[in-house]
């Protein structure tokens, strides 16, 4: 056991390659929908693809340095703590994400349904 | 009593001798102008910038003709005088215009000295003095070739730095041993020579042309040493001599040029003389500031001001190449009883010489960083004695003197109220600091304004803004210019301009030259830094597509609930039975629950899910149809009435013509979305005259109407020009759509663009006038056109590109 919640877990699920540059991927686990993103400097953040404001799929919006802008109504939110920017009050979810050994993107979530 | 004072040129001089006029005694002058040129007055030293395309003729108008109008001036362009009766006192125009004088202001200026070798007469031997010469260099440019720059001083320089960014290659013929010998010493030449090098340009130091030969044009220079080098263009720019010629057939004393005294009067009390034509105690001047203060002490003359007088000065020298930092004043040849201080540093090409003489400093030369220039000038006209502590750390400019760190703001205000900070204008700190006080100034539209401080060359701009920021601290936002977005200091003509005649060319390179404030901008300002790339670079850069908005980057519309809704083309609004029963089989194959007819003659299916888009295109790829870029900023549709097709009372084939300019327009990306329509009489059923452009079908032809909006506003067409024939038609609107998307900010519509630049009149000036113009514009949209017009679903549906965009990852438990 390495400390974590126990019915939390890390899922490996991608190549670092599978994920564009300042781009993103979605992937669903329990009918929760997850946006992962990938910076310009290779970092990786996951986040629920769902904008606090109007529930945009933030996986669509422009990734830039640490935050991407939801594509329906330019809400920022700056990916490591979920937080929206500028004038704009919200908070989304984050998971834990890193890109380990051989450059595989791994997310921390909950393991049961 | 209204004098009548009569001003022979119209260049920068006697304007500014106007304005002053105007501003300390008004109606006192009722004033008339002949200038050879047919133009208004523009700003003569920024033509190198309009020569490598970093400005615009546009930019550097002074006055405008809404000036002239405002002061009851009376503008003669392009009426040359060509005798002046002092008797009778009048001058006549070469087209006959003869107007009386009560005073006359001689200001014919300079003539370029075209060396006398064999072959200086042969087409395609230009000089480098006004905006004519600009336009021949930039019609020989475009067709490339080589250009040789007899000259290696300022101007020679300039213009073969520009023709080199207009891409041609350059050879300059110097000859003397280093380039600018006039303006900087052997070292600093060096650097130059190398630097210029550095860029592509041939420069041949101690070389002493022989003869241009060509059979009717220029074909080639000929060496004195036997050296052939190929040319398309001969650019003489080898010197200056006044044009006293007028002057000297009335005659007026006459020497190298006209001779005035200190109040600017020539040997006839009622006639001044200002600019490059005068001579002063021996002085012939072709600098802007002391012809600026000519103009001055000239304006204050003509008012019976008994004080004013001009005095001969030192003055400063700045090239105007972007990336060449380069700054020269006083004398600094070496001498008896001179000493100097130099500090290099090769591996930044930096080189300082400062040459001193009985513990003052009297001349300067600084390469590479010249940001103390000012600072040094300043000691240079003050002339104020140099101890040895000073001494010791002078080289090291202000910052080291003042033992303060490297901080702009601190820099500024430790400089004297008496320190200049606008060399073009004569225009101290001082008198910036209380223009501001006085005029409750907020920004630097408003210096230029009241002071003209940064207005000539705009190398102090950065100066002018940190003095208002001192002045004013927080209420000072240098962002109220407005910029791109809050990760740059530069607008979007800045950028445009910048990226052109920096030859930038990705999206880092812009960031890392125009000094982004983040490390990947944001998104407002990649979507437009990747647009002007595109339309920039067409063919060379390679779009980014994570820098475009969702729509653009999977070419469908993103709907609130996440799906996306799927327009395809239909030419001019044209469909077919094949295609509307494809449309119908993907509707129920992929459960689309809604259908819908857009506005633009369109089927629009929405609320398809994402994972489903590459099938929905392949299988309406299969039926022929292909994106109607419904999603982009770029042609959406051409909207048509189907005129004398079947229509009674059609004049022209208005649906044949709106199918002709969609397949020629479509894929183009723009500034912001583009609609046009094409109606086949003037009843005008395809509603074309609230259209970006829109045709108008007339018995005699089509009109040609742009700039129309049926938005957030509406706005009716301006109508541009009608034209006979199709083809016409078509050149027309392909002219138009690429000169905005070449001038055009990122999410500017057609009539705000149209607005910016000066209207439907400025328009037409550019595309109806100009013909060759719209040629031009058009071979680029043609060219520009071949790199886009790739169906982008029948590349997503093959699964080769951005198939990430379509699947979701699979979570492996």
């Amino acid at each position: 056991m390495d400390g974590m919640a126990p019915f939390e877990r890390w899922f490996d699920i991608c190549e670092l390659s599978d994920i564009p540059v300042r781009g993103s991927r979605r992937l669903e686990k329990d009918g929760m929908k997850i946006a992962i993103f990938r910076t310009s400097d290779d970092r990786v953040f996951a986040v629920e693809n769902r904008c606090a404001h109007k529930g945009g799929p933030l996986s669509e919006g422009i990734v830039h340095d640490c935050a991407v802008t939801c594509p329906l109504h330019n809400w920022v939110y700056d990916l490591s703590t979920g937080k929206a920017q500028g004038g704009d009050e919200g908070q989304i979810r984050t998971f834990p994400a890193e890109v380990r050994d051989g450059g595989r993107v791994h997310l921390r979530l909950a393991t049961a349904s | 009593m209204t004098k009548k004072l009569v001003v022979v040129g119209n260049g920068m001089a006697p304007g500014r001798v106007l304005e002053t006029l105007f501003e300390s005694s008004p109606d006192q002058f009722d004033v008339t102008i002949f200038n050879a040129e047919p133009r208004v007055n523009y700003n003569r030293i920024m033509l190198s910038p309009v020569l490598s395309g970093e400005s615009t003729y546009e930019d550097i108008i002074i006055h405008d003709e809404a000036w002239y109008e405002a002061n009851n001036v009376t503008l003669h362009a392009g009426e040359k005088v060509v005798s002046i009766d002092r008797e009778n006192k009048t001058v006549r125009s070469e087209g006959g215009v003869i107007e009386g004088y009560d005073n006359l202001l001689i200001a014919t200026g300079s003539t370029p000295f075209i060396i006398p070798v064999p072959g200086h007469d042969l087409h395609g031997v230009l000089a480098y003095r006004d905006l004519d010469d600009v336009n021949k260099m930039l019609n020989a440019a475009a067709k490339g070739g080589r250009a040789v720059v007899i000259g290696g001083g300022l101007l020679g320089l300039e213009a073969a730095a520009g023709l080199k960014l207009r891409g041609m290659d350059v050879t300059v013929i110097h000859l003397m041993p280093t380039l600018m010998e006039r303006q900087l010493d052997p070292a600093a030449g060096y650097l130059l020579e190398k630097e210029l090098s550095g860029r592509g340009i041939d420069i041949r130091t101690g070389a002493n042309t022989k003869e241009i030969y060509g059979d009717g044009k220029v074909e080639g220079v000929r060496l004195e040493d036997g050296t052939e080098i190929d040319a398309s263009i001969v650019v003489m720019a080898v010197g200056i001599r006044p044009s006293a010629q007028l002057a000297k057939d009335a005659g007026l004393d006459v020497n190298r040029g006209i001779l005035v005294d200190c109040q600017m009067r020539t040997s006839d009390p009622d006639i001044y003389s200002v600019g490059e034509c005068v001579e002063f105690e021996g002085n012939c001047y072709g600098l802007v500031a002391p012809l600026y203060e000519q103009a001055r002490i000239c304006a204050r003359a003509l008012t019976n001001d008994a004080e004013a007088a001009f005095a001969h000065a030192e003055t400063s020298t700045k090239l105007k190449v972007t990336g060449v930092d380069l700054f020269s004043a006083g004398d600094f040849a070496d001498g008896e009883g001179r000493d100097e201080i130099v500090f290099r540093d090769p591996a930044q090409g930096i080189y300082k010489r400062l040459v001193l003489q009985d513990n003052r400093l009297i001349g300067a030369v600084l390469y590479g960083e010249t940001a103390d220039g000012a600072w040094f000038f300043d000691k240079i006209k003050k002339g104020e004695e140099i101890d040895a502590d000073e001494r010791a750390t002078l080289i090291f400019g202000q910052n080291f003197a003042g033992g303060s760190p490297l901080d702009p703001m601190a820099a500024v205000a430790a400089l004297p109220d008496e320190a200049e900070i606008c060399g073009c204008n004569g225009i101290s700190k001082g008198q910036i600091l209380n223009a501001i006080d006085k005029n409750e100034l907020t920004d630097l539209q408003g210096v230029r304004q009241c002071t003209k401080a940064s207005s000539s060359c705009g190398t102090c701009t950065g100066l002018v803004e940190s003095l208002l920021a001192l002045k004013l601290g927080d209420a000072f936002d240098a962002s109220a210019k407005k910029t791109v977005c809050d990760c740059t200091e530069f607008g979007h003509d800045e950028v445009r301009r910048l990226i052109i005649a920096k030859e930038l060319k990705s999206i880092p390179a812009v960031m890392q030259e125009l000094g982004w404030k983040t490390s990947c901008g944001c998104a407002k300002c990649r979507p437009a830094l990747n647009f002007y790339l595109l339309a920039s670079w067409p063919g060379e850069y390679v779009d980014d597509n994570q820098s475009r908005f969702i729509n653009e980057r999977v070419h469908a519309n993103i709907q609130k609930d996440g799906t996306y809704s799927v327009v395809p083309r239909a030419w001019g609004g044209v469909t077919t039975a094949a295609e509307l029963r494809a449309v119908a089989d993907v509707v129920d194959k992929y459960d689309i629950p809604m259908v819908k007819y857009t506005g633009g003659q369109r089927i629009d299916m929405l609320g398809v899910k994402k994972e489903d888009l590459p099938g929905v295109w392949a299988d309406l790829n299969a039926a022929g149809m292909v994106s109607g870029h419904a999603y982009g900023k770029s042609l959406r549709t051409v909207k048509t009435c189907v005129g004398s097709e079947w229509c009674r009372v059609g004049t022209q084939d208005s649906t044949g013509l709106g199918i002709k300019l969609e397949k020629l327009m479509w894929g183009s990306w723009t500034p912001h979305k583009v609609k046009l329509a094409v109606s086949g009489c003037p009843r005008n059923c395809a509603e074309a005259t609230c259209k970006d452009i829109g045709v108008v079908c007339v018995d005699s032809g089509y009109q040609i109407h742009i700039a129309g909006a049926a938005g957030m506003e509406v706005r009716a067409t301006d109508h541009l020009t009608t034209v006979t024939t199709e083809e016409e038609a078509i050149e027309m609107c392909a002219a138009v759509l690429q000169a905005y998307r070449e001038q055009g900010f990122y999410l500017e519509r057609i009539y705000k663009w149209a607005a910016r630049i000066g209207g439907a009149e400025k328009v037409h000036e550019l595309i109806v006038d100009d013909e060759e113009n719209r040629k031009a514009l058009f071979e680029r949209f043609k060219y520009a056109q071949q790199f886009s017009q790739d169906d982008p679903w029948a590349e997503r549906a093959s699964g080769k590109v951005d198939a990430h965009e379509f699947k979701t990852l699979e979570l492996v438990e």
